[in-house]
C-alpha cells in the first residue's frame, strides 16, 4: 500500500479542534504523523497547498437502491458517486426490494459495500417488516448480524402508529439501536406534491403542509422522553421542526436531527416552471424555513448534513410533475452546496461545516474510523479545494442517475483527493477508477 | 404580444386580453357567414391533446381550428401515467413534434403538464386546463361574455362561488378579472377557499347572502360529487342550502346582474334548473362565444408570422 505525505494543506478537524496548516503522512492505511514540515522516507508528495484537509465526508442518509433498482443506482455506482463527493462512509437506507428487514438483506449490502470498496457502506435497518408500520422487523438479528447495525428506519415512510413507535423504541434500546424517523403523518400529507403554501395554492399542486412534519416529530420527541430511546429525526425542512429539536435539547434529551443541502438551498419558489427534478419529500419549503434550517445548523440545533441521496430513472423523471417520484442525487454536490450556500455567506465557519458533514455523522453512527483526523485512527479523509468553481454537469456523475435540481448551476469548492482506508479512491479531482473491484 | 405559448392568464397584460377580446369580436362575424371559414390557418396542423374526457372545449377548439382552416387531429389518452405502458408524456410530446403540429392544445389532469410540454417541443403549447392550476380560455371566454353586457371592468362586482381549492377556472377567472380591474370575491366555506387567494387579489367571504344586492356578476363553479367524500362540506344538500343559487337567492340580484358557470353544470346543487334558464343566465353565450375566444387565440399566435415561425 502506497505511503503519502500530504504537505501544507489546511487541516480543519473538528473533534479536536484543529485548524492549522501542517503536514499529514498515511502510511499503511493509517494516519501516520501530523505536524509541520515533516519529512517521512518513502512517500507520494502531494501538495496540499490552499486545499483543505479533513476528515471524509460521512453520510447519513443515502439510498443506494440496490438490491432492487439497479436500473437507477448499484452500491458500486453509488460508492463511487460517494468518493467523488469526498465521502468515506454512507448510510445505506432500508427503502430497498427486498427491504433491508432482515439481517440477510443488511449483510447483502454490506457485502456489496465492501465488494466496491470505495466507501463504508453502513446499512441501516428497517424498523418495521416491509416498511409497512406494523410488525417489528428482525431488529436483534439486524443489530448483531455483520453488518451490525445501528441505525433503524421506515425511511420514506413515518410510523403512524404511536404505540408501534414507542414499542420499537423500547425494543432497540436493547441494542443500543437509534430510532430514525421520516416525520410525516400520512393523513395530512396524503396526495401532496410539494410545501403547502401561497405557491402551492398559485401552482394549484396539492400541499403538504409543515405540520404533517412538525406533528411527528413533536410526537417522537415525547416517546423519546417517555423511552429514554435515541432519536434522530432525518431531513427536517421546517422552522417549527427546528424549534422542536432546539427545545428537546435544552431540555437535555438525546435527540438529533439533519438536514439536508437541498432543504438549505433550495425554497417552494424553485417549483415556479414545475420541474419534476425539484420534487422531493420532504418538499422544499417556504423562504422562512430554509432560514430556520440554516440558523438550526449554525446553532447546532441540527447535527448533521445528510445527503437524501436519491437516485431515479430520467424515464420516471420525465413524467408530469404529479406522477414523477420525489427525490435527487446528493452525493456529488452536497460538499460544495455546503461550502457556497452556508460557508461562503458566513452562516457556518469551514470548521463547522465540516462538523456537520463528517464529525457528528460519525459519531451519531459509533464510527471509530471515520469523522476525525488523528494519528494513529484509519486514514479517511477528504482534500478540497475550498475556492474551486465549477458548473455542475450531470453527465459526469459517477451516480448512475442524473436527477439532480443543481445542473448548470456554479458551485464553490471541489474535492481534489479523497483516501479511503488510506487508498486514494479521489485523486487529482479524478476517481480512481483501479480502486473499483 | 401573446408570446409563444398560452399557458398562464399570468402572461397576458390588459392590453393583450382587450386585443384577444377585439379579435374574437370581429371573428365572430365569421359565424354569422354561411361559409364559416377563413383560410388563414391553411397548411397549419393543430392537434388537440387531451389527456382528460372534455367534450366542450375539445370541440370547440376543435371547431376554432377548422373554421380558420387549420388541419386538426385529435389525440385522447388516458390521464394516468402512461409510461408503465411504455410511451411517456415526453415520448408523446416528441412523437407529436416529429410529425410536424404546429400547435398543441393541451389538456391535462396534472398542473403544470402544458409547461412542461412547452418545455420539450418547438410546436405552440395552449392550456385547455391543468389540473387545478387553470383554464386561461375559459377565463378569455368569460370576460368576453362579461364585456358584451357591461363594456367596462373597472370597479365591476364579481362573486366566485364554491369550490375555489381544486378549481382551474377560478385561478384563470381570478387572474384576468383582476388584470381588467374588476372588484373579485371568492365565496365558500373555508374548506373550499384558500386563504392564501388574497394574495391573488381577490377578498374572501364566506357567506353568499349578504353580498347579492351588490353583485354585478355571480360566478358559479361545478360542486364535483366525488367531493363529499373528502368531508369538505358535510352534505350537498348543506352545500346547496348555504351556496347554491335558487330563484330566491337570485330575486336579490339587481336586474342586470348576471349568472355564470363554467359548464357542465350540477343542476340542484350549485344552481337551480330554473336560474340557468333564467334571463340572467348568460352560460349558453359562455358556450358560443368560446367559439370565437380560441378563434381569436389560434389567429393570434398562429397566423400572424405564417410560414415563418417555428
Amino acid at each position: 500500500m502506497s505511503a503519502y505525505l500530504m504537505k501544507g494543506g489546511r487541516i480543519v478537524d473538528p473533534a479536536s479542534s484543529t485548524d492549522e496548516l501542517g503536514d499529514v503522512v498515511i502510511r499503511n492505511g493509517v494516519v501516520e504523523a501530523i505536524g509541520r514540515d515533516l519529512e517521512p522516507d518513502g512517500v507520494e508528495i502531494i501538495d496540499a497547498t490552499g486545499k483543505v484537509v479533513a476528515p471524509g465526508l460521512v453520510d447519513l442518509h443515502t439510498h443506494l437502491r440496490e438490491p432492487g433498482r439497479e436500473d437507477e443506482e448499484t452500491i458500486a455506482t453509488a460508492s463511487a458517486a460517494a468518493a467523488a463527493g469526498g465521502y468515506t462512509a454512507v448510510c445505506a437506507m432500508p427503502n430497498t426490494d427486498p427491504v433491508q428487514d432482515s439481517a440477510s438483506v443488511v449483510e447483502q449490502v454490506w457485502a456489496l459495500g465492501r465488494e466496491a470498496g470505495l466507501v463504508d457502506v453502513i446499512p441501516s435497518g428497517a424498523l418495521s417488516k416491509g416498511l409497512e408500520g406494523a410488525k417489528m422487523a428482525d431488529i436483534g438479528e439486524m443489530a448483531n448480524s455483520y453488518a451490525k447495525v445501528r441505525l433503524f428506519t421506515d425511511d420514506g415512510h413515518g410510523v403512524q402508529d404511536a404505540l408501534f413507535a414507542r414499542r420499537v423504541m423500547e425494543y432497540l434500546m436493547t441494542f443500543d439501536g437509534i430510532y430514525a424517523e421520516h416525520c410525516e403523518v400520512e393523513a395530512l400529507a396524503a396526495g401532496g406534491q410539494m410545501h403547502e403554501g401561497e405557491r402551492s395554492v398559485e401552482l394549484g399542486l396539492r400541499g403538504i403542509p409543515s405540520e404533517a412534519e412538525e406533528l411527528m416529530a413533536a410526537r417522537d420527541i415525547a416517546l423519546a422522553k417517555l423511552t429514554g430511546c435515541r432519536l434522530h429525526l432525518l431531513h427536517i425542512s421546517t422552522a417549527g421542526t427546528v424549534e422542536l429539536v432546539r427545545r428537546a435539547k435544552n431540555e437535555g434529551l438525546n435527540v438529533t436531527a439533519e438536514a439536508t443541502p437541498h432543504h438549505f438551498s433550495l425554497t417552494d419558489a424553485a417549483l415556479f416552471d414545475y420541474d419534476p427534478m425539484v420534487k422531493v419529500n420532504p418538499p422544499l419549503r417556504s423562504d422562512a424555513d430554509q432560514q430556520a434550517v440554516i440558523a438550526g445548523l449554525a446553532d447546532g440545533t441540527i447535527d448533521a448534513i445528510a445527503t437524501d441521496h436519491a437516485p431515479h430513472a430520467q424515464e420516471e423523471k420525465d413524467q408530469e410533475f404529479s406522477y414523477a417520484p420525489p427525490g435527487l442525487l446528493g452525493l456529488e454536490t452536497a460538499l460544495a452546496l455546503t461550502l457556497t450556500e452556508l460557508v461562503r455567506p458566513g452562516h457556518l465557519t469551514l470548521s463547522q461545516a465540516i462538523e456537520r458533514l463528517s464529525t457528528t455523522p460519525a459519531l451519531i453512527l459509533g464510527l471509530q474510523a471515520h469523522g476525525r483526523v488523528e494519528r494513529g485512527r484509519a486514514a479517511n479523509l477528504v482534500v478540497f479545494d475550498p475556492e474551486a468553481r465549477w458548473t455542475v454537469d450531470p453527465m459526469t456523475f459517477q451516480s448512475k442517475s442524473r436527477n439532480t435540481p443543481f445542473a448548470g448551476r456554479s458551485l464553490q469548492g471541489q474535492v481534489v483527493h479523497t483516501f479511503f482506508n488510506g487508498k486514494q479512491t479521489v485523486r487529482d479531482r479524478r476517481l480512481v477508477t483501479e480502486a473499483r473491484v | 404580444m401573446i408570446g409563444k405559448h398560452l399557458l398562464s392568464m399570468d402572461q397576458l397584460t390588459k392590453e393583450d386580453i382587450i386585443e384577444i377580446l377585439d379579435t374574437a369580436e370581429s371573428l365572430r362575424q365569421v359565424t354569422d357567414r354561411p361559409i364559416k371559414k377563413l383560410p388563414t390557418l391553411r397548411g397549419r396542423t393543430v392537434c388537440n391533446l387531451f389527456y382528460e374526457a372534455s367534450t366542450r372545449t375539445r370541440i370547440s377548439f376543435e371547431l376554432a381550428a377548422k373554421r380558420l382552416s387549420a388541419d386538426v387531429i385529435n389525440f385522447s389518452a388516458d390521464s394516468k401515467s402512461s409510461v408503465s405502458k411504455g410511451e411517456s408524456f415526453k415520448d408523446t410530446a416528441w412523437t407529436l413534434e416529429a410529425m410536424g403540429v404546429d400547435a398543441i392544445i393541451v389538456r391535462h389532469g396534472s398542473s403544470g403538464a402544458p409547461h412542461q410540454l412547452a418545455k420539450w417541443v418547438k410546436a405552440h403549447v395552449l392550456n385547455a386546463g391543468d389540473g387545478a392550476h387553470e383554464h386561461p380560455t375559459q377565463a378569455l371566454l368569460d370576460l368576453f361574455s362579461i364585456r358584451e353586457r357591461f363594456k367596462e371592468f373597472d370597479g365591476l362586482k364579481v362573486a366566485i362561488v364554491g369550490d375555489v381549492i381544486h378549481s382551474r377556472v377560478a385561478r384563470s377567472n381570478v387572474k384576468g378579472l383582476v388584470t381588467m380591474g374588476a372588484d373579485v370575491t371568492l365565496v365558500g366555506p373555508a374548506t373550499l377557499i384558500p386563504k392564501e387567494a388574497r394574495s391573488w387579489g381577490a377578498k374572501i367571504e364566506h357567506e353568499l347572502d349578504p353580498l347579492l344586492a351588490d353583485l354585478d356578476v355571480c360566478y358559479l363553479l361545478r360542486v364535483q360529487k366525488e367531493r363529499q367524500n373528502e368531508q369538505l362540506f358535510p352534505s350537498l344538500r348543506e352545500y346547496s342550502n348555504l351556496w347554491g343559487l335558487d330563484n330566491r337567492r337570485m330575486s336579490k340580484m339587481h336586474k342586470d346582474a348576471l349568472v355564470m358557470h363554467p359548464g357542465p353544470m350540477n343542476r340542484g346543487v350549485e344552481i337551480a334548473a330554473d336560474v340557468s334558464e333564467s334571463e340572467r343566465s348568460i352560460i349558453l353565450d359562455q358556450v358560443s362565444n368560446g367559439l370565437s375566444v380560441r378563434m381569436s387565440l389560434l389567429y393570434l399566435m398562429l397566423g400572424g408570422n405564417e410560414g415563418e415561425d417555428s
